[in-house]
């Protein structure tokens, strides 16, 4: 693994199309995904971008629906950052890099509206269902965001509903009916440096990128975006890094298949 | 009557038995319980006469007087540096030590080196409590500008250099790029971006493959083959190659 | 009350099925994957690395620091909450002193060994199976270590003394756990707990069987770290 490297080399080398480990600037690491890498959760995956790798876990319980929402269910997104993962993460409550990571994985899913919230209400306004998405880093080589992303939905696409016995849910026996999914959005973050747009950066490059900009879109349309980064970026330049990133959230797709 | 329990050369685990009876020594990463020597870390058995040490395969840099490191700077102070040695301790750098040139009470050290810049230093002291002084008088020693920084596993370092700094030489020539490796497992490199690519690849082999024989012919082979160039070993080495051999050889003394 | 036949088919003295892998996480200086029936825990370890603050140094000698997790989707019942609890921070001590007793920090004084063990899936037995996973992560991190350890639950259901509870087991009305921690070569105790009701000799018959059913975790472990180093092994056989 690269431990630093300036980004006038890194430029140097972008500018003969070639990354810091061999691939060309649009290109992805390997993407692998297991299913049911945890027997007790309802759901569960296992993403690898490469040697970045991360683990997400659905589990349901049932609750109160939102007086403003009395027939749909609700879902959550959290993410540990696990001191496992990478040496610079520390044990403790998650830091902000911990939340936005969360917050971008649970608005990518939430806004697509790929879980039709309504199907997870068992009675109006008494009972539903809450799914609680936890994503855990094993190991952190770069692009958390997108493998933990693909991860959460990894872990959706596997959940089923433990039985539900009168007020309590028993974890033991599992129904074979599926959390209704009806789109399958993707997270692709697209980074800019100089002139140059990247993909499923590594840790070396995400310390020296200009900006980036996660876009979630699921078959042909935006979810989610979000902008990171201390660079402003044109609107000329938001424009293809969409581009690519819905290109490359439709390659993504077919490893789910 | 003593005996071997473990053939030599094999990978132990600790708390392996390795020879019992009282003919045989512990050495490094073994201990003795009663007539039994035991292994205290993981690595290969390596019994050369009555003694049995083990070469370790894994772990962190240890620091050493004499090594030559590639630190990072963390932090700076009145009167120096604090530096990353890879390791379980940081190193101090003092501005007598950082160079020649004189330098103003209460000047601007950070125009000399900053934090998170790379230097090439040398470690001249080192206490029992493990407080560490680096200088950077002395050839080769100095800032590194540009290039990549990438971790090596610190117990291959002398595979790495080969013998008279034979294997690093062979790889400088063959990618034409420039080749600093610390004894503290980090190694620096700087070059065409395609043969930089090469070189990470061709030291990943050395370190997958450090145990075989005949390693620096097989080296060779991958690296003709990657650059269609033959490849003539040199007779001489330089002066940096030669340095780094120095440290190789004072610590296989040891 | 008697118990004739586990939940799970196993006689009374048989382990669960084990798995053991060193070297899953690349970024660690050492790292292992260890899973006994449906527990499965993994393993990282750092360092020996600088230690923050500064008061928690000791001058004589390195530490080793344990935080042991479950991961919030583990277990068999509710999402558990992120985060310490009592419960973590107690089984991380008690690991961490187990720990303590087979490592030599001594070369490292000032300095801190970091251990993680996060657990994805848990069916009783998670603190053992941490220990065992812990274990093979310092010995591949290359830290001076004099034996290795290996540890094991054994307990009581009704009429039946036994190795290995598994969750139904260990929640059973009448049922008593011990996680044990046992040193290799010695076969000493290194962690010990217990709760439940139990006469002094089956305590001393259930240590026995601990010391007999570890023997064949140390060997899952011993060629797990051997399987990692076996290319090279296998060269130098040639």
């Amino acid at each position: 693994m690269v431990n630093k490297m300036d980004r006038a080399d890194i430029l140097k080398s972008l500018n003969e199309n070639l990354r810091i480990d061999g691939r060309k600037l649009l290109d992805t690491r390997k993407i692998e995904v297991e299913y049911s890498i945890s027997k007790n959760a309802e759901g569960s995956a296992r993403v690898k971008f490469g040697g970045t790798e991360v683990l997400a876990g659905v589990k349901l319980s049932v609750g109160t629906p939102y007086s403003d929402r009395p027939d749909e269910g609700s879902m959550m997104v959290e993410a540990e950052l696990s001191p496992m993962s990478n040496p610079e993460f520390e044990a403790g409550p998650p830091d902000i890099q911990a939340v936005e990571l969360a917050r971008v994985v649970d608005r990518g899913i939430r806004e697509s509206k790929a879980i039709d919230v309504k199907k997870l209400c068992i009675k109006e306004g008494e009972k539903c269902w809450l799914v609680c998405i936890d994503i855990v880093t094993i190991n952190d080589e770069g692009n958390l965001i997108d493998a933990s992303s693909l991860a959460a939905l990894a872990a959706l696409k596997n959940a089923v509903f433990p039985k539900l016995d009168g007020e309590n849910v028993d974890y033991k026996s599992k129904t074979t009916k599926k959390i209704p999914l009806s789109k399958e959005p993707i997270s692709v973050t697209v980074c800019k440096i100089g002139n140059h747009f990247i993909i499923d950066p590594l840790t070396a490059e995400e310390k020296i990128i200009d900006a980036r900009l996660t876009i979630a879109s699921t078959e042909g349309k935006l979810c989610s975006l979000q902008k990171g980064g201390d660079t402003p970026i044109s609107i000329e330049d938001i424009d293809k890094m969409v581009e690519i990133g819905m290109k490359t959230a439709d390659e993504i797709r077919k490893v789910l298949e | 009557m003593s005996e071997l329990l473990v053939k030599n050369k094999s990978i132990v685990v600790p708390g392996e038995e390795l020879a019992s009876g009282m003919d045989f020594l512990p050495s490094f990463g073994t201990y003795r319980d009663k007539d039994i020597i035991v292994a205290s870390r993981l690595g290969m058995v390596n019994v050369e006469g009555k003694v049995i040490k083990i070469t370790p395969l894994s772990g962190k840099y240890n620091p050493r007087r004499g090594d030559m490191i590639i630190g990072k700077i963390v932090d700076v102070s009145y009167s120096g540096w604090r530096v990353d040695t890879n390791s379980a301790y940081p190193a101090m750098l003092s501005i007598k030590d950082a160079t020649s040139e004189f330098i103003n009470r209460g000047a601007d050290l950070t125009q000399f080196f900053d934090v998170d810049d790379y230097i090439v230093a040398s470690i001249f002291n080192i206490t029992s409590q493990k407080l560490i002084d680096v200088t950077m008088k002395g050839p080769g020693l100095r800032k590194l500008v540009g290039g990549r920084i990438i971790q090596i596993n610190t117990n291959k370092v002398p595979r790495i250099i080969g013998k008279q700094g034979s294997m690093i030489s062979m790889v400088k020539d063959a990618t034409g790029c420039k080749i600093i490796v610390g004894q503290n497992g980090l190694l620096w490199l700087t070059g065409e971006p395609k043969m930089e690519l090469l070189v990470v690849e061709t030291i990943k082999k050395i370190e997958d493959e450090a145990h075989m024989s005949g390693l620096t012919e097989k080296i060779k082979n991958f690296l003709e083959k990657k650059t269609g160039k033959k490849i003539e070993p040199r007779e001489e080495v330089r002066n940096d190659d030669m340095r780094m051999n120095r440290n190789d050889e004072v610590r296989r003394e040891r | 009350m008697t118990y004739s036949k586990r939940t799970d088919g196993r006689k009374f003295e048989e382990l669960r099925p084990i798995e053991a892998k060193a070297g899953v996480i690349p970024r660690a200086d050492g790292s292992a994957w260890f899973k006994m029936g449906n527990t499965a825990a993994y393993a990282a370890v750092y360092g020996p690395r600088s230690l923050y603050p500064k008061f928690m140094q000791n001058p004589k000698v390195g530490i080793i620091r344990v935080n042991y997790s479950m991961m919030p989707f583990s277990s068999a019942g509710e999402r558990v909450r992120p985060g310490p609890n009592r419960r973590s921070k107690e089984i991380s001590m008690v690991i961490e002193k187990a720990l303590a007793s087979v490592v030599n920090l001594e070369e490292f004084p000032n300095s801190v060994v970091d251990v993680f063990i996060a657990l994805p899936q848990t069916d009783a037995g998670t603190r053992c199976a941490g220990i065992c996973a812990a274990s093979i992560a310092l010995a591949d991190a290359g830290i001076p270590m004099k034996d290795m350890i290996a540890a094991l639950s054994v307990g009581r259901v009704a009429d039946k003394l036994l190795v290995d509870l598994n969750y139904d087991e260990d929640s059973h009305e009448d049922g008593v756990d011990i996680p044990v921690a046992i040193v290799q070569r010695s076969g000493h105790v290194a962690l010990l707990q217990m709760d439940g009701l139990l006469t002094r000799e089956q305590l001393k018959t259930l240590l026995g069987m601990a010391q007999e059913g570890v023997k064949k975790i140390f060997e899952e472990q011993k060629k797990a770290l051997k399987n990692k180093y076996k290319a090279i092994e296998e060269e130098n056989g040639e």
